[in-house]
């Protein structure tokens, strides 16, 4: 992973060679970006569909993150992670019906009741996470062929338990008052609430950022990344990490499961198997296991995937496989390869 | 006689054989004893998904490989069928002709996709696949000038299958022999011959191999086997026998649609039937195929009894109710997968010695 220079770190003595940080993948995005302008023809709307892009694109980050990292870190590959992404937001849902009366009472309220629907969503699915990898994914560790079965069902009953608690029908998940309409910033509209998704996608892309790159815990999750047993020779116990970082990635589906059902305004059982597959597009994309891949891959099919709609509505429905197929002809390991896989 | 029928892979297991005998008769005699339409398509669907699932299990139990991208094989077959009785009127030359050409479509697909990513590792090749079924799924529904879109398509089978066709006046053991039943019995015969010619495929040489790369890879690479020729072939030859099936339902069903053929739950399904059958072993699909079609249509009335019973009691109704037969064939698949690698075809071989 490319995500800090080694320079960063308190490395002792000898000078180690300084990583050259691989830049092309993100002039690619800036080049989706740039060549939009004359592809759409006009900066309002180019300026509209960017952040449109970009919120979704944060959003699906925010999903992604987890996965990637439990698969860099342990080489597992969860195929239930869309049971977290729908558990969070039909937990939001209920959390802000609850909440309904307090958030209408002004902007301010109605952010906090937000915050709040996001934070009893992650610590649902932190939870979650925690049983489904003592329960599901543990006993299967290094067996790719039963952990695909096993996640796959594990999903299935997580939907059914689902389908129990809240019913099989979609429900609605409509944004309070405060966040709804738009500014407008020119001829460009721009939604509140997308900045919002794009504000907190940032702060938790920084912030995983930050872990990764400046804390003993981060440097022992890119290690193992790296090499588990190298790590584990030296002393550490790299299962907890794993726990750890399971329960993390639960989680942040589970905020971005709320992200994701109060962009598309409702919620229903099957949000998850439908992610599923945008999900394994970004993480192939960045390249499996990288955090600053999946930023960019995310990002990119976020912004493809509105820019296309604007562009030809037929087209957009493949664009993300034409990324996909894009971006590994390129690199056949994505964008940011893993080293020692 | 009957070990050349069965390639010599005899059921092993006193059980197994009369579970099998029990299957096989009650679908060659379903019109007979469970008369009623219901009945009937019950056994019809049975007989499409043994075959399904047999030809996913020469991929996932045989050689190894997860795919996600079985039901657009399958798919592709139904439309096949569809698209040419629907363009070129109905009769037994657009049919044979919309089979071959759904056969050499999937066939040449399964190739390109098998040689382009077949050699990579198991999990890259269940995400690739996962992606291209679900734009299959899109490109089938989008193409509504061609494919009916969401709606699907409605034809007309050759006449013979057609449920008009009547050729005895008086009813044979009771029952009137129409189209219907003859398209069933046309559908017996084609899933129990293609079944068989299955068996025969797993349990020749290269039957061996696939077993060979499925435990050790690198070792059947370094005994001499090329091994992705092997995955890719198994690849094709699966895909080709989940276009037949695909072939097979549009004919009974005479319409497809993307819910009924390609949709992703279809797909869950055929992984719940094979773990819970036993990968590996072809009668799995058999008896597994079977259960699971009974369950998934009178489960939950067996359920709704339940449901019933415990009526009034918070949690427990909730489990129980109709609706949440997924839920606990999900329960059986995770327990299947741990406890079961072999599923119940592997239990009832075991018991026997």
């Amino acid at each position: 992973m490319s995500l800090a220079e080694p320079s960063s770190l308190p490395t002792s003595g000898a000078a180690i060679p300084k990583v050259q940080f691989d830049w092309r993948p993100v002039a690619l995005l800036a080049a989706v970006v740039l060549l939009a302008v004359p592809a759409i023809g006009s900066t309002s709307s180019w300026l509209t569909l960017t952040v449109a892009g970009v919120a979704m694109g944060l959003i699906i980050f925010v999903i992604a993150s987890g996965l990637t990292l439990v698969f860099g870190l342990m080489d597992v590959l969860n195929f239930g992670h869309g049971v977290f992404i729908a558990l969070g937001a039909f937990v939001a849902t209920t959390v802000m019906a609850g909440m309904a009366g307090f958030a209408a009472q002004g902007g301010f309220q109605a952010v906090l009741v937000v915050f709040c629907a996001m934070l009893v969503a992650m610590a649902v699915s932190g939870a979650l996470g925690l049983a489904f990898e003592r329960w599901i994914v543990r006993p299967v560790y290094g067996l790719h062929l039963k952990q695909i079965l096993i996640t796959m069902g594990g999903m299935i009953v997580g939907e059914e338990i689902i389908k129990m608690i809240w019913g099989p029908l979609q429900i609605a998940l409509p944004l309070p008052d405060a966040l709804r309409g738009s500014y407008l910033m020119g001829e460009a509209s721009i939604e509140k609430y997308r900045l919002l998704a794009s504000a907190i996608g940032l702060v938790v892309f920084g912030v995983l950022l930050w872990t990764l790159a400046r804390t003993k815990v981060g440097l022992l999750i890119r290690a193992g990344v790296q090499d588990r047993e190298m790590v584990e020779s030296l002393g550490y116990r790299i299962k907890q990490l794993f726990v750890g970082v399971f329960v993390a990635g639960s989680a942040l589906a589970g905020l971005g499961g709320v992200m994701w059902g109060l962009y598309q305004q409702n919620v229903s059982a099957q949000i998850g198997a439908q992610v599923n597959v945008l999900l394994f597009i970004v993480i192939i994309i960045g390249g499996l296991g990288s955090t600053l891949g999946c930023f960019i891959g995310a990002l990119l099919v976020g912004l493809m995937a509105n820019y296309t709609g604007f562009l030809a509505p037929k087209v957009a429905l493949f664009s993300n496989i034409a990324l996909m197929v894009g971006v590994l002809l390129w690199r056949p390991q994505g964008l940011y390869p893993v080293t020692n896989r | 006689m009957l070990d050349r029928l069965l390639s010599h892979d005899r059921p092993r297991s006193r059980w197994l054989a009369a579970a099998l005998l029990m299957v096989v008769l009650g679908l060659a005699l379903a019109p007979f004893l469970f008369p009623g339409a219901k009945a009937l398509s019950v056994a019809a669907k049975m007989l499409v998904f043994i075959l399904l699932v047999a030809s996913f299990d020469l991929l996932l139990g045989y050689t190894g490989i997860v795919s996600f991208a079985h039901t657009m094989f399958f798919g592709i077959g139904a439309y096949g069928v569809a698209i040419a009785s629907t363009r070129w009127g109905q009769g037994w030359d657009t049919v044979l002709l919309g089979t071959a050409a759904a056969l050499a479509t999937s066939l040449a697909l399964a190739f390109v996709i098998g040689l382009f990513s077949l050699r990579v590792k198991a999990i890259f090749y269940a995400m690739i696949t996962l992606a291209v079924a679900t734009a299959f799924q899109t490109l089938a529904s989008q193409l509504s000038d061609f494919t009916g879109g969401e709606d699907g398509l409605t034809f007309k089978n050759p006449e013979w299958l057609s449920p008009s066709f009547e050729p005895f006046e008086n009813p044979v053991l009771g029952v009137t022999l129409d189209g219907r039943i003859f398209t069933y019995y046309l559908l017996f015969v084609a899933v129990f011959v293609l079944f068989l010619a299955l068996l025969r495929i797993v349990n020749s040489p290269f039957g061996r191999v696939l077993q060979a790369i499925r435990e050790n890879d690198f070792r059947a690479e370094s005994i001499g086997f090329r091994t992705v020729v092997y995955r890719t072939w198994s690849n094709v030859l699966s895909a080709g026998f989940a276009t037949l099936a695909g072939a097979l339902l549009a004919l009974w069903l005479r319409y497809v649609g993307p819910d009924t053929t390609l949709s992703f739950e279809i797909m869950l399904d055929i992984l719940l039937i094979v773990v819970i059958g036993g990968m590996g072993t072809m009668y799995g699909a058999v008896v597994g195929a079977a259960l699971f079609v009974l369950a998934q249509n009178y489960l939950q009335d067996l359920l709704k009894l339940g449901a019933t019973a415990v009526e009034g009691v918070p949690v427990l109704s909730q489990l129980v109710s109709p609706d949440r037969w997924l839920l606990w064939l999900g329960l059986l698949f995770v327990l299947s997968v741990y406890h079961f690698p072999t599923g119940l075809v592997g239990r009832l071989r075991s018991r026997h010695r």
